[in-house]
C-alpha cells in the first residue's frame, strides 16, 4: 500500500460499431496510451488485460511486439477492466514491475448478450418462459427503488438526456445527438419503467492505461495522475442480481456499496472529497441508484439533485462527463478502463469540450456487472 | 446467492406440492429453490414447502417477445406479460410470472399467491378478479 502508483498514459478508441476487430481496437488503444505516456512498448515490464467476447489479450503481443513480458489474461465480466487495473497496481506495489499496461476491449454484435439458463445454473424453464432477459432485472430493481424513495420517470429521462448531451461533446462517444427528456420517455417501453433510450447498447471499443512507479514518472514529461486506490468486490448474501430465482428477504446488500467503501477507505478520503465521478449507467436507473450506493447522496435525494443540475458537467458533482455507457455503448471489457481514461483526462484538464470547469483535483470511477461484481477507483492529480 | 443460482440444476417442482424451498437449520433463512447448503452461512439446509402467499415486492412487464431460443412462444403467440418478485411470508422473495387480467392493475404490495407448475413459478391475485373469469385466461 505504501508505493504510489501513477497513471502516466491513457488511450481509448471511439466506441460504437466498428469494422475493426476487437483486437485491432485494443492495439490502437494501447499505442495511444503508450504515445500519451511517451513510453516505448519495450519499456513495459508487465501487462494485464482482457475482453468478454473479443479474444485473448495476451495474443496482442503479436502486434505490439514480442518483448517477452509477462501478460496475464483477465476475464471478469463487467469488472474485466477493473480487475486488470487492480492487478497492474499490485504488480507495481509488489516491485514486480515499474511500468505496467492495463487494457480492456470488446466487440459485441447488435443485440448481443444472449444468456443461456444452463450457463447460469438455472432450469430450462427460465429461458422457455421468457425470464432470461437482462432488461427485466434493471426494470425491477429501479421499480422498487422508485417506490421506496420517490424517484419519478422524469428523473430517469433526465439522466439519459444528460448522457446524450455529454456524448455530443465527446468525440469518441457513440451517441452524439441530443435527445430530449420527452423523446426519451416516448421512445417505447422496454421493461417498465425503463424505455428504449434509457438503455445503453452493446458495442465495440477499447481503452488502455499505462501505470508506473513514482521513480519512472519523474523521468516523463507528461502530467501523471495518482491512482489513490482500486478495489474489486463480489456480492455478499442479500444482494439483488440478474437471473435470480429468489432474493433473500430483509434489507438488500450492495456490492457497489462494498467496493466503493473499500476504495474510499484505501484512499483515505470520502465521497464528499470527489470533484467528478463515473458511475455504471447500464441504464438510467442504475446511475440514480449508484449515486446513493457509492455514497454520493442519501436514497431519494437524486430526485432533487438531478432536477437541479447537480450531476451536469457544470454541477456540484458531475457524473459521467463523457456520456457514460448510455452514450458510449457497452463493450464489456473496455468500459471500466474507459471510465478511468475519462477521469484521467479531466484531472489533467484535457477533456476538451466536456471539461469540468474549476480544475477538478479528485475523481472516482465505479463499474457494476453481473453476477454481482463491482470495481471502484479513486484518482487525484 | 451462488447456492441459490446453482441449485436450479435440480428442478424443484412437484406440481401438486407447491413451492419446494429449504430452510437453513443454522441461521433460519428460507431458500428458493431448495438447496442442501445455506448460501449465507454455509450450514445445512432442510427441505421446506413454502407458503405461497405473499405480496408483490417489485415487477416489470416484458413488452416484446424474448429471443427464441430459449424463449418458447405460448400457443396463440406472444402477449406482453408481467413478472416480479413476490415476498412470501416465509421471508424470501420469489421470481414469478404474474397472471393478472390487466397489466395496468399491477401494484407493489398487492396480495398474490405463488404456485409451482410446469414452468417457472406463477403468481395470481388472491381476491377473485371476476365472477366467472377463469384465471388461466389472464395475459
Amino acid at each position: 500500500m505504501s508505493t504510489d502508483v501513477l497513471v502516466c498514459g491513457a488511450g481509448r478508441t471511439p466506441f460504437g460499431r466498428s469494422e475493426a476487430s476487437g483486437r485491432q481496437l485494443a492495439v490502437s488503444a494501447v499505442n495511444a496510451a503508450l504515445a500519451d505516456a511517451g513510453i516505448e512498448w519495450s519499456r513495459v515490464r508487465a501487462a494485464f488485460g482482457g475482453s468478454d467476447s473479443a479474444g485473448l489479450a495476451d495474443t496482442l503481443v503479436a502486434q505490439l511486439g514480442l518483448t517477452g513480458l509477462p501478460f496475464v489474461n483477465v476475464k471478469n465480466g463487467c469488472a474485466t477492466g477493473g480487475s486488470a487495473l487492480v492487478s497492474a497496481v499490485n504488480a507495481i506495489r509488489s516491485g514486480m514491475a515499474d511500468v505496467v499496461l492495463a487494457v480492456g476491449f470488446d466487440k459485441h454484435p447488435r443485440g448481443a448478450f444472449d444468456p443461456r439458463p444452463e450457463d447460469w445454473g438455472l432450469g430450462a424453464e427460465y429461458g422457455s418462459d421468457g425470464l432470461m432477459v437482462t432488461t427485466q432485472f434493471f426494470g425491477m430493481k429501479i421499480q422498487r427503488y422508485m417506490h421506496d424513495h420517490g424517484i419519478t420517470p422524469l428523473t430517469l429521462a433526465r439522466v439519459a438526456e444528460k448522457a446524450y448531451r455529454n456524448g455530443e461533446l465527446t468525440p469518441e462517444a457513440w451517441r452524439r445527438k441530443p435527445v430530449s427528456a420527452g423523446e426519451i420517455l416516448d421512445s417505447g417501453m422496454v421493461s417498465d419503467p425503463l424505455t428504449r433510450f434509457m438503455f445503453c447498447s452493446p458495442g465495440a471499443g477499447a481503452a488502455a492505461l499505462v501505470l508506473c512507479s513514482p521513480d519512472v514518472a519523474r523521468t516523463l514529461d507528461g502530467p501523471s495522475v495518482t491512482l489513490r486506490s482500486a478495489a474489486v468486490r463480489t456480492r455478499r448474501y442479500g444482494s439483488f442480481e440478474v437471473f435470480s430465482p429468489s432474493i433473500p428477504g430483509g434489507e438488500l446488500t450492495s456490492v457497489s456499496r462494498d467496493a466503493s467503501a473499500a476504495a474510499f477507505e484505501e484512499a483515505g478520503i470520502g465521497p464528499g472529497d470527489i470533484d467528478l465521478c463515473q458511475l455504471q449507467d447500464t441504464e438510467s436507473g442504475a446511475e440514480v441508484m449508484h449515486m446513493a450506493e457509492c455514497g454520493f447522496c442519501e436514497d431519494g435525494e437524486q430526485e432533487r439533485l438531478i432536477a437541479a443540475g447537480a450531476t451536469e458537467i457544470g454541477g456540484a458533482l458531475p457524473v459521467n462527463t463523457d456520456g457514460g455507457c448510455i452514450a458510449n455503448g457497452e463493450p464489456i471489457g473496455a468500459s471500466g478502463l474507459r471510465q478511468v481514461y475519462e477521469v484521467v483526462q479531466q484531472l489533467r484538464g484535457r477533456a476538451g469540450e466536456h471539461q469540468v470547469p474549476g480544475e477538478p483535483r479528485v475523481g472516482f470511477t465505479h463499474v457494476y456487472g453481473a453476477p454481482g461484481v463491482s470495481a471502484c477507483t479513486v484518482l487525484s492529480r | 446467492m451462488d447456492g441459490a443460482l446453482t441449485a436450479m440444476t435440480t428442478p424443484p417442482r412437484s406440481p401438486a406440492a407447491g413451492l419446494q424451498g429449504a430452510r437453513c437449520s443454522g441461521c433460519s433463512v428460507a431458500l428458493y429453490p431448495a438447496d442442501v447448503t445455506c448460501p449465507r452461512c454455509g450450514g445445512a439446509a432442510q427441505p421446506l414447502a413454502l407458503h405461497g402467499e405473499g405480496t408483490l415486492w417489485t415487477w416489470t412487464v416484458q413488452r416484446y417477445a424474448p429471443k427464441s431460443p430459449p424463449y418458447q412462444e405460448p400457443p396463440g403467440g406472444f402477449r406482453p406479460f408481467a413478472l416480479g418478485y413476490v415476498e412470501l411470508v416465509d421471508g424470501v422473495r420469489v421470481a414469478a410470472v404474474l397472471d393478472v387480467d390487466d397489466l395496468d392493475d399491477v401494484r407493489i404490495g398487492m396480495p398474490l399467491t405463488v404456485t409451482a407448475g410446469d414452468g417457472v413459478p406463477r403468481a395470481r391475485p388472491n381476491a377473485p378478479t371476476g365472477a366467472n373469469s377463469p384465471r388461466e385466461e389472464g395475459p
